[in-house]
């Protein structure tokens, strides 16, 4: 099950780049969880493009964005090359989905992250969190009005 | 699964570029990039969707220019957001599609030039910020309404999450028509 509003997010240490690493609790902004199953899919490049664009109206609220998908760090790192993202992409890669596990948002017969996003306040409480059909980008919309309703 | 329950935040205006009679039963709303293959791939099916439905169908093209992706999406939009405003935006807009290979500073002139604008006064309206303020308009209310890539579309307020292919695009807003 997919954690819900009022849960406490779990901490998570994983690379952005190779030998980069990134703890959510070190991060002392709002946070949006942006999980995706796979860094290249059509869908999720779009998807993670509307929050590129959209980058602006989060960095307003001074909400920090993170892409997490299983995908290894090298492969992470050409896709937000190709794509000319400019917010981390983090790899859930080992072990395997961990942090997916930790929210409820793993698809364990696919052994990727499901479609899912999550808006944490400064205190890492989840705000929102929404699930979106696998083949369906849920656009940036439902995230925004989360973050602007911390503020 | 066509259907989604996301809505246009700003609904279709005066200020928008629309074709096609106010009262028509199907408003398609598109969300697109100048730049952007896809939507370059959807212009002939727009067309083909106007021609086929007429006076059934309006059509509102907004901006959405995923500018970190596509380094002339941006410029490109303002520039047809200035010709616009010497009335001659979709005579832009078809050009901008009709040559998406060639989206250079120079070349976005010389379209609004073949567009029949007068090229002195785009680029004074450019430089006036005009253009600019009615894109980022555009692209705030591309994310609040939930567009989720290039191009989007809504019809009739409500996104359109199927595809957008000819026969299926047609054959849905036929279903809308006779609802």
């Amino acid at each position: 099950m997919i954690l819900s509003p009022g849960t406490a997010a779990p901490d998570f240490t994983l690379p952005e780049a190779p030998g980069k690493m990134v703890t959510l609790s070190t991060i002392s902004s709002p946070v949006v969880l942006i999980f995706y199953p796979a860094d290249w899919s059509p869908v999720c490049g779009d998807e993670l493009s509307i929050f590129q664009a959209a980058g602006e109206l989060f960095a307003q609220h001074g909400a920090q964005l993170l892409g997490i998908s299983v995908d290894g760090v090298w492969c992470h790192s050409a896709f937000q090359t190709d794509r000319r993202l400019k917010f981390p992409l983090l790899a859930d890669f080992n072990p395997k989905g961990e942090t997916s596990k930790a929210y409820g948002v793993y698809r364990e017969n696919d052994g990727i992250s499901e479609r899912a996003l999550f808006v944490l306040d400064r205190t890492h409480n989840i705000t929102w969190s929404h699930l979106s059909p696998i083949e369906i980008n849920p656009g940036a919309d439902g995230a925004l009005r989360a973050v602007e309703a911390l503020s | 699964m066509s259907q989604s329950e996301t809505h246009l935040s700003s609904p279709v205006s005066s200020d928008d570029h629309a074709v096609g009679p106010e009262n028509a039963p199907l408003t398609v709303v598109e969300y697109g990039d100048y730049q952007c293959p896809y939507c370059g791939q959807a212009f002939p099916i727009v067309q083909a969707l106007q021609r086929d439905f007429g006076d059934s169908l309006r059509f509102v093209f907004r901006n959405l220019p995923l500018a970190d992706m596509h380094p002339h999406a941006e410029q490109a939009a303002e520039m047809a957001e200035a010709v616009g405003l010497q009335g001659r935006f979709w005579e832009m807009h078809d050009l901008l599609y009709e040559n998406q290979r060639e989206l250079g500073a120079r070349a976005l002139l010389s379209y609004a030039d073949r567009a029949g604008a007068n090229v002195e006064e785009v680029v004074a309206a450019i430089k006036g910020g005009e253009p600019r303020s009615r894109v980022q308009h555009d692209l705030e209310s591309a994310i609040r309404s939930g567009a989720n890539g290039t191009p989007t579309f809504f019809v009739n307020g409500e996104r359109y999450d199927g595809s957008w292919a000819y026969e299926p695009f047609a054959e849905y807003l036929t279903s809308m028509l006779e609802s």
